[in-house]
């Protein structure tokens, strides 16, 4: 069923970082350090849009996938570059660990990343470094925990709503 | 839940108060909070930052209004804190959220075959294209390919949803500049073209016709006819908005020169859709990066050159035009065959089997209750929906759920493109950028 297996074979880099294809589509796989440096090199490249960029939790699929050397964390940050010269795409998927979910902004590189940033903390509770307004946007403010992690219970929260002291 | 779950919630506390989502005072802003204000997307030095500082005006001579959400013209329930010096709008946050309904995490617990009911109900203008990148995401996770008639079928409803699209954007664009007749008019033209939905899928909005694999049915009989008599109802009225709107001085007036955005700052905030090709970049997903059968149509892209708020009514307008050309195409070139791809896995058997075989009646319960199941692998699929670039990233773990759906919402993007076009501008325009931005709000909240 699968067109392009992963290849895991062999370490084939790209900007010093380990690249995989998924289903046809490039993957870079960068380590926290690297990711800076690499959306540089990227944009420099062409890839002036950035399309989206969300947090995904791996807490019930820790065996996926990935390039020998990438070190899997618990999160996943995944950003799509678009290159609109020459009408490319490419993915990067950073691995954030559980214990310090942090990541550097990319707000100054991109700054369309402003919106999408706020919603991965929001949904997956990400902190983004150097973000100008790290403030949530699709949940109320006062909101407790976050949404899209897979041990946040569904159905089982009490309905917060403001200004009502404590959660009903 | 579990009282140790609470107690770890409550730990996250610190992780999470992130205070309120207000503007911050302006006696706070530092030089470089207001580069990146006014100049992160300019690029201005930090020195002329300094001294634009210097002239900006203090606390006391601004004064912060909130409009929204309940204000007719934020298409919903968009709210927008303004800052306002005299008349004239320094900063804007649009807040979001009021419709945030977990559409993500709902996704989640939805089969792959179920998901397209949920994904359609986000953009709830353009539901089409969002069952499409759903299905296509799928699509490709699975390694199939649809039939060719079900491609067709695909893009004949997908530019009819754009026609629709527009024609709300045309209706409420002409309301709130105050051109009200325009808003009976452009309800009327769309609910036309809804009747053809409604015949074809059963339902006027949130269809969940386009399914993986295909569609859930094939055109009815005399959908032909249908379209046709759509084909020759809408051209003649699009001259009509000519005269009622392009050519009417009031209009231009409110929307030429209104609202301007920069090709730099619109690919740098991440913009697509008719707000980026008004700025004169020529980008069109469907022409560019062509999916489904688009290399075989002939249409061209509407670019503007100004980037205000008639340039993208232009566009909005002569994008009706395009899609009628290309249903014309459809019409001609859509081929016979296959709805949906006879691939046992995921389709479920025709319902004429289902009286006579045991194990096709067992096949259709268990693909409708289970749901079948996706391969490992994630992958990003994006189209152009009327309203821009609409992705979808999936994630499966090899069951027949998703693990993790992200949509990539072309009005969410969009909307931060408005700070930048309101700057400077009149309070009295605010209204016309936001409509000129054409957001849903069901689609930026998800």
């Amino acid at each position: 069923m699968t067109d392009a297996a992963p290849d895991l074979t062999g370490p084939e880099l790209l900007h010093g970082v380990p690249v995989s294809s998924s289903r046809g589509q490039q993957v870079l796989h960068p380590s926290r350090e690297q990711y800076l440096d690499l959306m540089r090199s990227l944009a420099d490249e062409g890839y002036a849009m950035c399309v989206d960029l969300c947090g995904v939790d791996y807490l019930e699929h820790a065996g996926r996938q990935v390039p020998e050397g990438v070190q899997l964390e618990r999160f996943e940050v995944a950003v799509e570059l678009l290159d609109l010269t020459a009408k490319r795409r490419t993915r990067i998927r950073v691995q954030v660990p559980a214990d310090d979910a942090t990541l550097p902004s990319l707000f100054d590189l991109y700054p369309g990343t402003e919106a999408m940033e706020r919603e991965a903390f929001d949904m997956v509770g990400i902190v983004f470094d150097g973000h100008p307004d790290p403030s949530r946007i699709l949940m109320p403010e006062d909101w407790i925990g976050h949404p899209l992690r897979k041990d946040y219970e569904v159905g089982r929260i009490p309905v917060q709503f403001k200004l009502t002291g404590k959660p009903v | 839940m579990s009282p140790s779950s609470i107690t770890k919630m409550h730990e996250d506390t610190s992780l999470t108060d992130e205070g309120a989502q207000e503007l911050p005072p302006r006696s706070t802003l530092t030089a470089k909070e207001l580069l990146r204000e006014v100049g992160a997307v300019l690029r201005i030095s930090e020195a002329e930052a300094n001294t634009l500082s210097s002239q900006e005006p203090s606390d006391d001579q601004t004064m912060i209004i909130n409009m929204g959400p309940q204000h007719p013209s934020t298409h919903g329930v968009l709210r927008l804190m303004l800052e306002l010096d005299g008349e004239t709008v320094l900063r804007t946050k649009p807040i979001i959220g009021y419709l945030h309904t977990g559409m993500e995490k709902t996704a989640e617990e939805l089969t792959y075959l179920q998901g397209s009911t949920n994904v359609t109900r986000m953009d709830y203008l353009s539901p089409f294209a969002n069952e499409l990148v759903f299905s296509m995401a799928t699509e490709k996770l699975l390694g199939i390919e649809p039939p060719e008639r079900a491609t067709w079928i695909r893009m004949l409803m997908a530019e009819l949803n754009r026609v629709a699209s527009h024609l709300l954007f045309l209706a409420t664009n002409g309301m709130d500049v105050g051109a009200v007749s325009m808003l009976l008019y452009g309800w009327r033209e769309r609910e036309e073209v809804l009747r053809f939905f409604e015949m074809v899928t059963g339902l006027r909005m949130n269809h969940n016709y386009i399914r993986p694999g295909g569609v859930a049915a094939d055109l009815p009989p005399g959908w032909r006819d249908e379209v046709l008599r759509l084909l020759e109802l809408i051209p003649p009225r699009l001259d009509e908005y000519d005269i009622l709107l392009t050519e009417q001085p009031i209009f231009r007036e409110r929307s030429q020169g209104v609202g301007l955005i920069t090709a730099q700052e619109a690919i740098a905030l991440g913009v697509t859709g008719p707000i980026l090709r008004s700025t004169g970049i020529e980008w069109d997903l469907r022409r560019d990066m062509p999916y489904l059968a688009y290399e075989q149509v002939d249409f061209d892209v509407v670019v503007g050159s100004y980037g205000d708020c008639f340039d993208r009514y232009a566009i909005r307008l002569n994008e009706i035009r395009e899609s009628i050309r290309i249903v014309h195409q459809i019409l001609d070139k859509i081929p016979e065959g296959d709805y949906r791809v006879q691939d046992k896995k995921v389709t479920p058997p025709p319902r004429a089997r289902i009286d006579e075989s045991m194990e096709a009646l067992i096949h259709h319960f268990k693909i409708f209750t289970e749901g079948f199941k996706v391969p490992e692998g994630e992958v990003y699929v994006g189209i152009e929906s009327p309203r821009g670039e609409v992705g979808c990233y999936l994630v499966s773990d090899g069951s027949s759920k998703p693990y993790r759906m992200h949509i990539r919402a072309p009005s969410f993007v969009n909307l931060q493109a408005l700070p930048h076009m309101m700057r400077g501008g009149l309070i009295a325009d605010a209204v016309a950028v936001i409509s000129s931005v054409d957001p849903v709000l069901g689609d930026v909240d998800r």
